[in-house]
């Protein structure tokens, strides 16, 4: 008897562990629910508002919205995909995009009608895998642009006006890098243009350090190297081969990257993706510029006594500014539990109504020119003038935007490209050893 | 006569003793303990099976395919094996986590032994013992961000520090010199007090009238550590050894949050390598052939060290 007693108590315990696990990854998926994830915290409150909306309109609909930081995100997501715990909608990047459809993970959406004219130029474009089907709708954009301490800038004698106007080369870095050159001050407050500047000894940077790049640089060097007029690969998108053992993209780079050599840009080593990002180097006040992307406005603008504003990228060897065009989108999983509401609420997403919502938040631009401009709007009212960020997507003439590359294997080819650019940035390798890389990268996207 | 009246215990029976036949009442309650033994060892039983056995088989079985997790998985033979050993990613990383676990386990045994014996000779105070213990409480992931921010090169204190006292900041989580050592102390820190608990727990079982013999015979606390403590503290130490060793290798946690690996792969230590590749590349398979190689490698040197140290026998005559 009393070893059946505890028989019985070892298996319910057994059990319940067991089903305990099972229950532990549950996303509260229902007919009546919609789980959507996004990982920027800014934007919660706007799509929380923009879901409201949709509630609204769809009576007995539920969207259930989760937030989580950027490292975690991906983790979970691709541990929802293997335990079939993924959400039904979630907000995708470009980089990851190729590799999911890969797998196989994405619904297609060509039901749902995306105009391209309906967004912003190359946006609905991104979505299309290279089986021709749609698997993303826009859903907002972002731009590059030099964010800058002012008070900094002007006790270096430089005004809002010049540090818009400023042009770079390889050989001798014209204007731009003269301008870094004079941000920066060492501690015997001597700036980096003049003489017995001790580059070793550096006070206050030019320009802050955002890491090497990796394979894309879009916060690092993908300015110079996009108004250089290289490309990342053969073809805008679904490229077959990567080009970074082009003559022009190793000359960009190796003239970047020389800038932390004279002194004028933060080393590798002040880096660290945790610790020390650019807006902290800005923040802290150890740097005076730094390029980033739109979705830093809010975090920049917060820097108390930092008085940070926003110039346009420098103009390359093509004549044009350039930075790259990135959007996001939302995509429904493959596995979805509940397709129908999950099309719904994308659709709602993708729509006006519910990005002109969302652009009166100011954190973000949204895909649609009416969300756009009320973005704009809201900036203007937190007095914010992101025209450094509107301006490249405006002006097609003096401007180049560029996209994110969009190939196969693209976590292959961060995962290759990574420690091959901080060796060049920070134990000084040369670039030339980028054309192994490349040919190793070329090899993989045969496959 | 008395002696012979002292019956010995049934179960234990001497020489020349009538060999106990257990009567068929002792069989069946001997088969009611298993019974029940069976139902106490089920749950741990089923946590192995379930947690270590199976995965291990699969894991094994894995190591032969092309997996991605999402699609079935692909019989590949021995290509991720031919990969691995061509993969100079790999050696890098295998190279870089035994230069961890060399500084790692060379400084805290060397570090713990001595907060040991100082505790076993010096003080009999609890609260010091719980104050050598504080860092192990923490999370690995906390003790590795908060050495992350103190050691920063542009913003950490210690580096403020550093420039205070007119020396040059010293990039130690991002230098690809600095990065193991750092990792590795890091590491030093937080598990030197527990493994000091493990061997002054070891010095306990050694019984002090050797320490007075030795010491009536003129001998000094150095030559007593070397003829007295370390040859019967050498089990416990072996074990501790063995038990380190092996979690020395499997560091993951700490370089996730403070080097991702880098800089330039310098601190790619194998686990990091092993899960680079399967939940950022999906490449399940080749991932699980780089662990059954790093499950090898400590098998081998788990045995090499049982050997060596004779951990299974002790010198307390």
């Amino acid at each position: 008897m009393r070893i059946r007693t505890i028989t019985a108590l070892a298996g319910a315990l057994t059990l319940s562990l067991v089903t305990g696990c099972a229950q532990g990854g549950s996303t509260g998926a229902s007919a009546n629910t919609v789980t959507y994830w996004l990982w920027d915290a800014n934007q919660l409150p706007a799509y929380q508002a923009c879901a409201k909306g949709f509630e609204k309109e769809n009576p007995g609909l539920r969207v259930s919205i989760t937030q989580l930081g950027w490292g975690d995100y991906w983790t979970k997501l691709t541990a929802g995909f293997i335990a079939g715990t993924q959400p039904d909608v979630f907000t995708d990047h470009i980089q990851k995009f190729g590799q999911f459809a890969d797998l196989k993970v994405l619904e297609p959406l060509d039901d749902l009608d995306i105009k391209e004219s309906d967004y912003q130029p190359g946006l609905a474009a991104n979505w299309i895998g290279q089986d021709g089907h749609r698997y993303g709708t826009p859903k907002d954009w972002d731009t590059v642009a030099l964010f800058y301490n002012g008070k900094m800038a002007k006790d270096a004698g430089l005004t809002g006006e010049q540090l818009n106007s400023l042009s770079w080369n390889p050989k001798d870095g014209g204007s731009f890098e003269k301008a870094i050159a004079r941000l920066t001050v060492d501690r015997n407050g001597k700036r980096g243009d003049e003489p017995g500047f001790d580059k070793n000894h550096v006070k206050v940077y030019g320009l802050a350090t955002n890491g090497s790049g990796f394979a894309d640089g879009q916060t690092q060097w993908s300015p110079f190297t996009g108004s250089a007029g290289w490309n990342y690969t053969d073809k805008a998108r679904w490229g077959t081969e990567y080009q970074y053992d082009s003559k022009t993209f190793q000359s960009v780079i190796k003239w970047y990257f020389g800038l932390a050599d004279k002194g004028y840009m933060a080393p590798f080593s002040d880096y660290n993706i945790q610790s020390n990002q650019s807006n902290t180097q800005v923040a802290a006040g150890k740097a005076a510029a730094a390029f980033d992307g739109a979705w830093m406005i809010s975090t920049y603008a917060g820097f108390k006594g930092r008085d940070i504003r926003s110039a346009l990228t420098p103009a390359g060897p093509t004549g044009k500014r350039a930075t790259m065009m990135n959007g996001l989108a939302d995509s429904i999983t493959k596995a979805s539990k509940n397709k129908e509401g999950a099309r719904k609420w994308v659709e709602y997403l993708a729509s006006d109504k519910c990005q002109t919502v969302v652009g009166e938040y100011g954190v973000v631009f949204p895909a649609t020119p009416a969300g756009t401009e009320a973005a704009i709007a809201a900036y203007k009212k937190k007095g914010l003038d992101v025209s450094a960020f509107t301006e490249p997507v405006a002006d097609k003439k003096d401007f180049r935007t560029f996209s994110y590359p969009i190939t196969n294997y693209a976590a292959d080819v961060q995962a290759l490209m990574q420690p091959e650019m901080e060796a060049v940035y920070g134990n000084g390798k040369p670039v030339s050893s980028l054309d192994e890389t490349n040919d190793q990268i070329n090899l993989i996207l045969d496959q | 006569m008395t002696v012979a009246s002292s019956s010995p215990p049934s179960r234990l029976p001497l020489s020349g003793a009538k060999a106990v036949v257990p009567t068929r009442k002792a069989k069946a309650r001997a088969r009611g303990d298993g019974a029940l033994a069976a139902v106490f060892i089920a749950p741990a039983m089923l946590g192995f099976l379930v947690f270590l056995l199976w995965p291990t088989l699969r894991g094994i079985y894995l190591s032969f395919t092309r997996f991605n997790l999402l699609t079935p998985a692909e019989w590949v033979g021995l290509d991720n094996y031919v990969r691995m050993v061509n993969d100079p990613i790999f050696w890098n990383s295998l190279t870089v986590t035994v230069e961890y676990v060399v500084i790692n386990i060379g400084v805290q045994t060397v570090a713990a032994l001595a907060i040991a014996v100082l505790l076993q000779r010096l003080t009999q105070s609890a609260l010091l013992r719980g104050i050598v213990l504080t860092p192990y409480l923490m999370s690995n992931v906390v003790a590795g961000l908060v050495w992350l921010w103190i050691l920063d090169t542009q913003l950490g204190i210690g580096n403020e520090i550093i420039t205070a006292l007119g020396a040059d900041r010293i990039p130690f989580l991002a230098d690809e010199t600095w990065a193991i050592p750092t990792i590795a102390l890091i590491n030093v820190w937080r598990h030197v007090g527990y493994t000091a608990l493990l061997l002054f727990a070891g010095l306990q079982a050694i019984p002090n009238h050797l320490y007075e013999a030795a010491r009536v015979d003129g001998a000094s606390e150095w030559r007593m550590f070397w003829r007295i403590t370390m040859p019967l503290l050498r089990p416990v130490l072996a074990v501790v050894l063995i038990m380190t060793v092996i979690g020395s290798f499997q560091v993951f946690d700490t370089v996730a949050v403070t080097t991702a690996g880098g800089p330039a792969n310098a601190t790619n230590v194998l686990q990091y390598y092993i899960y680079g590749s399967a939940f950022g590349r999906f490449q399940f398979g080749y991932a699980s052939a780089m662990s059954v190689a790093l499950l090898v490698v400590l098998s081998a040197i788990t045995i090499l060290q049982y050997r060596l140290t004779r951990a299974g026998q002790t010198d307390l005559g």
